[in-house]
């Protein structure tokens, strides 16, 4: 348009070149963002709708309501009474269920850095020799069946599992520890043991990005080891650490197998009620409703864990 | 040399033997001759293996399985390929917000992605549940992954040796056969290794989308609530890691292969 008004000889054709560029790299997007908006944009925002809709007996209601979102908040309308007092509980309350999926995958999340920053530091400063085959060895148990690494645990922990039976074996103990499997704490090592090859990478690619003259400098300057790591290691790797914890933490909080397998009934997480609302009590909108406040959870505290980040950083700079 | 043994040495070993120590269990108590997974060990056995050539509705789910994970590779890779070209060598407006919209099946938990498309596939198109809606599910969280793998083998070349084919007379085709293509071919193997992978092991997207045939990984599901069925499960299990493993350390092999890539930390 403003070519016709405006004739510019000179960059006309440079522009009408940029602009075939364009277009042909927006073609060869075009498939897989179709796929991607197809079924995953698409099917999310359908999530959203349904979840403003009510099941009514085999029927789907879709007078829009706030009805799903006011049943995850509310406990009951008619309290159980235990020892005269009333309890308007019933189990599960979708509002408990979600702190307590949030706590323990943070939990998890906070162990498995724990574990993969000192086995990143390892390969990033102390591997010389063999660097791939380590990283190669590392990552090979993220790639094979989570459905199986979590199914192994439930062999090591159960009540005739490798921990009772070895200990047995060995007479340590003449019955089974029953407080091993079946409990939020075996969903935390389980998630947190399945989870660790995979945050050990973008640690360990932050960690060797580090400038080694960094460190030589302060070495000669007389910081002690510990200063160095303090000053310069932690602070440059926290951009791969935070990258770590996000990419366990996001993930974890809606697992669905772990909590299946080796939680029990008291170590059930927020995406055993979603698989239970909609597979078995035939309660899509419900089930949509916790399936979109579990995501909108997610990325809230996402949002002020990088906010919380950012803003010491700015701090820091300006000190 | 003497290698320095300190405190991060044990560690790491110790570490390993975190890693791997639950998950080789599965394979030492499929070769032992007990019902249950108990120490102490009883003997040697091959039963259990040997029992899976007679079990059908087993091998059923295996072919439902590798059907699937051919058909998704292939898939996510034909559609990733001009995706991460598009990304890597066209400078787009919005490539950026683009790209990390594309990422997002690696971060929304698998049940989400699975309840949304059941929701859209039963509810609104009303489509029958089969194989082909877990072949979809799977291709969506495939994209990301093949992609990264495409991209970064893509940015580890040096895009001269396209200009210098454009240059030379080669049409855009001919350029991308002769010359991308070809370098990019580590990429592209790893790339078909990783979906198949990641498609073959899958377990709540097709849990959720299957209808009445078996994925391998569901079947495994189903028989993991019996106890009697314990040592079956162990001797598949023990099959499908080591053959996740074997695939893995092909795809990694070959994703070193060829040009060396400058990225920081890639090996």
């Amino acid at each position: 348009m403003s070519a016709t008004i405006e004739p510019d000889t000179a960059s006309r054709p440079r522009d009408a070149e940029r602009m075939r560029r364009w277009l042909r790299g927006y073609g060869l997007l075009s498939p897989a963002l179709a796929v991607i908006v197809a079924m995953l944009a698409l099917p999310v925002a359908a999530l959203v709708l349904l979840s403003f809709w009510t099941q009514n007996g085999f029927e789907l209601d879709r007078t829009p309501t706030l009805e799903n979102y006011a049943q995850l908040v509310r406990l009951t309308d008619e309290p159980t009474v235990w020892f005269g007092i009333p309890f308007y509980f019933s189990y599960p309350v979708p509002a408990i269920l979600m702190i307590k999926s949030v706590v323990m995958s943070l939990s998890a999340t906070i162990a498995v850095i724990a574990l993969a920053y000192p086995m990143a530091y390892f390969l990033a400063f102390r591997v010389h020799k063999h660097k791939a085959l380590w990283i190669i060895l590392i990552t090979i148990p993220f790639w094979t069946s989570y459905l199986l690494r979590v199914f192994a645990w439930k062999i090591v922990l159960g009540f005739n599992g490798a921990i009772n039976s070895g200990l047995k074996a060995l007479g340590i103990i003449d019955q089974p520890l029953e407080f091993l499997l079946y409990n939020p704490g075996a969903v935390v090592i389980t998630l947190a043991h399945s989870w660790v090859a995979f945050a050990i990478l973008p640690i360990f690619v932050s960690l060797e990005k580090i400038d080694r003259s960094l460190l030589e400098a302060a070495s000669d300057l007389g910081d002690s080891k510990l200063k160095r790591f303090l000053r310069i290691t932690l602070p440059l790797s926290a951009p791969g650490t935070v990258a770590a914890a996000l990419l366990v933490f996001i993930p974890t909080v809606g697992d669905y197998v772990t909590p299946t397998l080796v939680g029990g009934p008291g170590g059930t997480m927020i995406g055993n009620l979603v698989q239970e609302l909609f597979l078995r009590q035939n309660n899509a909108p419900l089930g949509a409703a916790v399936a979109i406040t579990m995501m909108l959870i997610i990325a809230l505290i996402v949002a002020i864990f990088l906010w919380a980040i950012g803003y010491r950083r700015i701090r820091a700079r300006r000190a | 040399m003497l290698k320095k043994i300190d405190g991060i040495w044990v560690y790491a070993v110790f570490f390993v033997i975190f890693l791997y120590g639950p998950v080789l269990l599965m394979p030492v108590f499929a070769l032992n001759d007990g019902t249950f997974a108990t120490f102490p060990l009883k003997g040697f056995t091959l039963k259990n293996f040997s029992a899976m050539a007679a079990n059908t509705s087993m091998i059923l789910a295996f072919q439902n399985s590798l059907k699937i994970a051919v058909a998704v590779a292939v898939l996510s890779t034909v559609l990733a390929m001009p995706a991460s070209l598009a990304l890597t060598r066209f400078r787009l407006p919005g490539g950026g917000p683009i790209q990390s919209f594309m990422m997002l099946p690696l971060v929304i938990p698998s049940i989400v992605i699975a309840v949304a498309l059941l929701v859209i596939i039963l509810k609104i198109f009303g489509i029958q549940l089969s194989l082909w809606t877990v072949a979809a599910g799977h291709v969506l969280i495939c994209l990301p992954f093949c992609m990264s793998v495409l991209m970064s083998r893509l940015e580890g070349f040096d895009p001269n040796l396209e200009e210098a084919s454009r240059d030379l007379g080669c049409n855009a085709w001919q350029t991308f056969w002769r010359t991308t293509f070809p370098l990019a071919l580590p990429g592209v193997i790893s790339s078909l290794l990783m979906g198949f992978i990641i498609s073959f092991d899958e377990f709540v997207i097709a849990f959720f989308l299957t209808g009445t045939e078996n994925t391998l990984p569901v079947y495994l599901f189903s028989q993991l609530r019996f106890p009697n069925k314990l040592p079956g499960v162990l001797a598949l299990g023990s099959l499908i890691l080591v053959g996740s493993a074997v695939l893995v350390i092909a795809a990694e092999i070959i994703r070193k292969r060829g040009a060396p890539s400058n990225n920081p930390g890639d090996y």
